[in-house]
């Protein structure tokens, strides 16, 4: 009897053996398959065809690096010298850096003797190694002198149009204007503008001039938080909006909540359709979802931090009050019984006997949100127009200023990770000092 | 012993003094955060493009528009709803796969973060800020910069929430992993185990019940966040939903279907995952 017994479990634990063998083959082999199945669904062997590697170098490259533009026009002879070409990184007229020397004929040193000179009538490139090229705009397009017969890979010529690449930089000549390209490493002008006096001074020099003259100082200041490439002042207001709306919406959906999650709660509300139909709308607004809200919501108030706050709010009502009430129905009758037994009203009886229950639950849910919400408020202030999310897609859509772009990332992250360490040390702090019990 | 003890009615008045204070103290932290909130909504309010005064009797104009169009061209609904169910099957699944993707790098980046388990034990600081810093990135920053690159489509989309998902989920899973026995790791170990099977056969299936019911709650998340980033240009039902819009008048029967298709799947799939996560749980008490 007992030798069947044995078999039997045997049989039984092959059995099972052989299930878990088969499972454990099984699901790697599902989830491959979905993986494949995704990777053709999504179409990755065309993602070739549709990525652009030139716009990934740019990306890049413009990151860490800025240029700056020296431009003559042709026909009046007129020569600027521009950070990144914009208008706000302009030298003023008749100035420009040492490596570019100004006069009838303008001399720009790329370094590393590469040499480019705009002359009366012809441009001239010197590239060290190779020769002198010559470039002359005229009427019918420009016309092109090399020292060798072939034209190498990294000129491109037309009739149009010639542009050489070097190691050094870059220059373009039509008809109407030439124009040198030379690249520098770093974020350019990132404290001080051209026209502040103050640009070009080490931190030392500026240390000495705050030392010797207090005044100087907020002045300083005021060049940093206006700078009108980086805009300074623009982007620390953008992170306290998305801070603000992360913030609002948090603690306003906690407050709406709280006393609709009793409503909510099976042993706090007996009556079963009130309970249907709050909870129904906890799953409705929390369904419906924060990128519809805010779709509704910028309809009516526009775009800003208001209406992030709001959509924030509206939907995190529904998970807080989902939570909260499961929060509440699990919590211990001991302690209500305990205070109800010295003669507590009901009031009385949630406020001693559930609330000091639930505090540190709803609390540590409320700032986990805290942080997480920070992160919806940056998508957010993406979609409506808010925050630094706003900054960053406008930074975007030029597609030309990727160091803003980089720079506010890393403040998006930076912001983050402050939102989280600070609701992990709230967290701590409050839960722990609430131990005891109020 | 012999001092005077401290009579009841002293204990009492203490206790009393000792409560008063502190009522005082909660009283005023509560008036401050009021305060700071009812300044804050009015701070959020003055740089808002409209103000809230203004605006709320707007609240419901939009929805109402929506749905008077919609009940209008009701008999076109069903058709509509056909339409755009591809997209939302894509949304789900730009969703399912970012979370499975995203799931197995935590697995990794969890396993080699914790104290006991990691491969390189000197490292483990380094995974953890790694950790920290794809959880703090957003789906749309890394969205954005991809759809640059890449183009649209579902692609960048299931990249940048595989992404935050990874780091998100990283966190979660290492905290499990602090509490898998190491018994069968250790026994594993004394066979010549390498560290891969080690963990895979000694850790995996001690922490799957959890590291599952985690995923589960993420796959919800990135439902929403993938219609989101159909919102920015990345496929899916939040594009549709972008394009009917942008239409306006005229196309709102559209956006109705689009509505309920997203409102639909987030519910279920709400449902589905609580339903399977309670049952995780309760199957793990067992």
């Amino acid at each position: 009897m007992t030798m069947i017994a044995t078999d039997d479990l045997k049989g039984t634990a092959d059995r099972l053996f052989a299930r878990k063998r088969r499972m454990a083959l099984a699901v790697p082999a599902m989830i491959l398959a979905y993986l494949v199945f995704t990777f053709f669904a999504f179409d990755i062997p065309g993602l070739s065809e549709r990525a652009s590697i030139d716009n990934a170098r740019a990306l890049v490259a413009d990151t860490y690096s800025y240029k700056t533009h020296v431009t003559r026009q042709n026909r009046t002879g007129e020569v600027s010298v521009a950070i990144e070409g914009e208008r706000k990184g302009s030298y003023p007229d008749g100035t420009a850096p040492d490596w570019v020397s100004l006069g009838d004929e303008t001399v720009i040193d790329l370094e590393g003797g590469h040499l480019v000179t705009f002359g009366i009538n012809s441009v001239t490139y010197s590239v060290p190694g190779y020769g002198v090229i010559t470039a002359t705009p005229g009427n019918s397009g420009v016309e092109l002198v090399l020292p060798g017969a072939e034209v190498p890979d990294w000129i491109n010529a037309s009739k149009t149009r010639v542009s050489i690449t070097t190691e050094a930089g870059r220059l373009s000549v039509t008809k109407a204007r030439s124009e040198v390209f030379r690249y520098f490493t770093g974020w350019e002008l990132f404290f001080f503008t051209l026209d502040s006096p103050f640009h070009g001074k080490s931190f030392g020099e500026l240390t000495r001039m705050v030392l010797s003259d207090t005044s100087t100082f907020p002045a300083i200041l005021h060049d940093i938080w206006h700078n009108s490439m980086w805009q300074h002042g623009q982007v620390v207001w953008a992170l306290f909006e998305t801070v603000l709306m992360a913030f609002l919406g948090t603690m306003g959906a906690a407050m709406v909540a709280l006393p609709v999650a009793f409503l909510a709660a099976r042993n706090f509300t007996p009556l079963r359709t009130v309970r249907f139909v709050i909870r129904r709308v906890f799953d409705f607004v929390r369904g419906v979802d924060g990128l519809i809200w805010t779709i509704i919501l910028a309809r009516a108030f526009g775009p800003g931090p208001l209406t992030g706050a709001l959509a924030i709010l509206i939907t995190d009502t529904g998970s807080f009050g989902k939570m909260f009430s499961e929060a509440l129905e699990n919590v211990d009758e001991k302690q209500i019984e305990g205070v109800a037994s010295t003669g507590a009203k009901p009031l009385q009886r949630y406020r001693f006997g559930v609330i000091p229950q639930v505090t540190p639950i709803f609390l540590s849910q409320i700032l986990y949100y805290l942080e997480s919400n920070t992160r919806s408020a940056t998508i957010i202030g993406a979609i409506t127009g808010g925050g630094i999310g706003l900054l960053l897609t406008q930074a975007m859509i030029t597609q030309k200023d990727w160091e803003e772009v980089a720079y506010y990332i890393t403040l998006i992250i930076l912001m983050v990770m402050a939102m989280d360490w600070f609701s992990g040390w709230l967290r701590r702090r409050l839960i722990q000092g609430d131990e005891g019990g109020h | 012993m012999n001092n005077q003890p401290l009579q009841t009615p002293d204990f009492r008045h203490d206790y009393l003094e000792l409560m008063q204070r502190k009522r005082l103290y909660s009283g005023l932290i509560l008036i401050v955060f009021v305060a700071l909130l009812m300044s804050g909504f009015s701070l959020a309010d003055s740089r808002n493009a409209g103000s809230f005064v203004d605006g709320w009797r707007n609240v419901f104009d939009f929805p109402a528009s929506v749905l008077s169009e919609a009940s209008a061209k009701v008999t076109q609904l069903p058709g509509h709803l056909v339409r755009f169910f591809p997209a939302l099957v894509e949304t789900v699944n730009i969703a399912a796969a970012s979370t499975l993707l995203g799931s197995m790098g935590a697995m990794i980046l969890s396993l080699l973060a914790t104290r006991g388990l990691a491969r390189w034990p000197r490292l483990i600081p380094l995974f953890r800020r790694i950790m920290d810093i794809m959880r703090a990135m957003p789906e749309i920053v890394i969205a954005l910069v991809l759809i640059f690159v890449l183009g649209g489509g579902p692609v960048p989309a299931m990249i940048a929430i595989a992404f935050h998902t990874t780091g998100a989920l990283g966190k979660l899973f290492s905290e499990v992993n602090e509490n898998a026995s190491l018994k069968p790791i250790e026994g594993l170990q004394s066979t010549g185990a390498t560290w891969g099977q080690r963990m895979w056969l000694g850790v995996i299936p001690q922490v799957a019940p959890n590291y599952l019911s985690y995923a589960l709650l993420r796959f919800e998340i990135n439902i929403r966040a993938s219609a989101i980033l159909g919102f920015v240009g990345a496929g899916g039902i939040g594009y549709e939903l972008k394009n009917a819009m942008s239409w306006g008048q005229g196309k709102y029967d559209e956006a109705a279907a689009i509505f309920l298709l997203l409102f639909a799947a987030i519910v279920l799939f709400d449902q589905l995952s609580g339903h399977f996560r309670t049952r995780l749980v309760k199957g793990a008490k067992a």
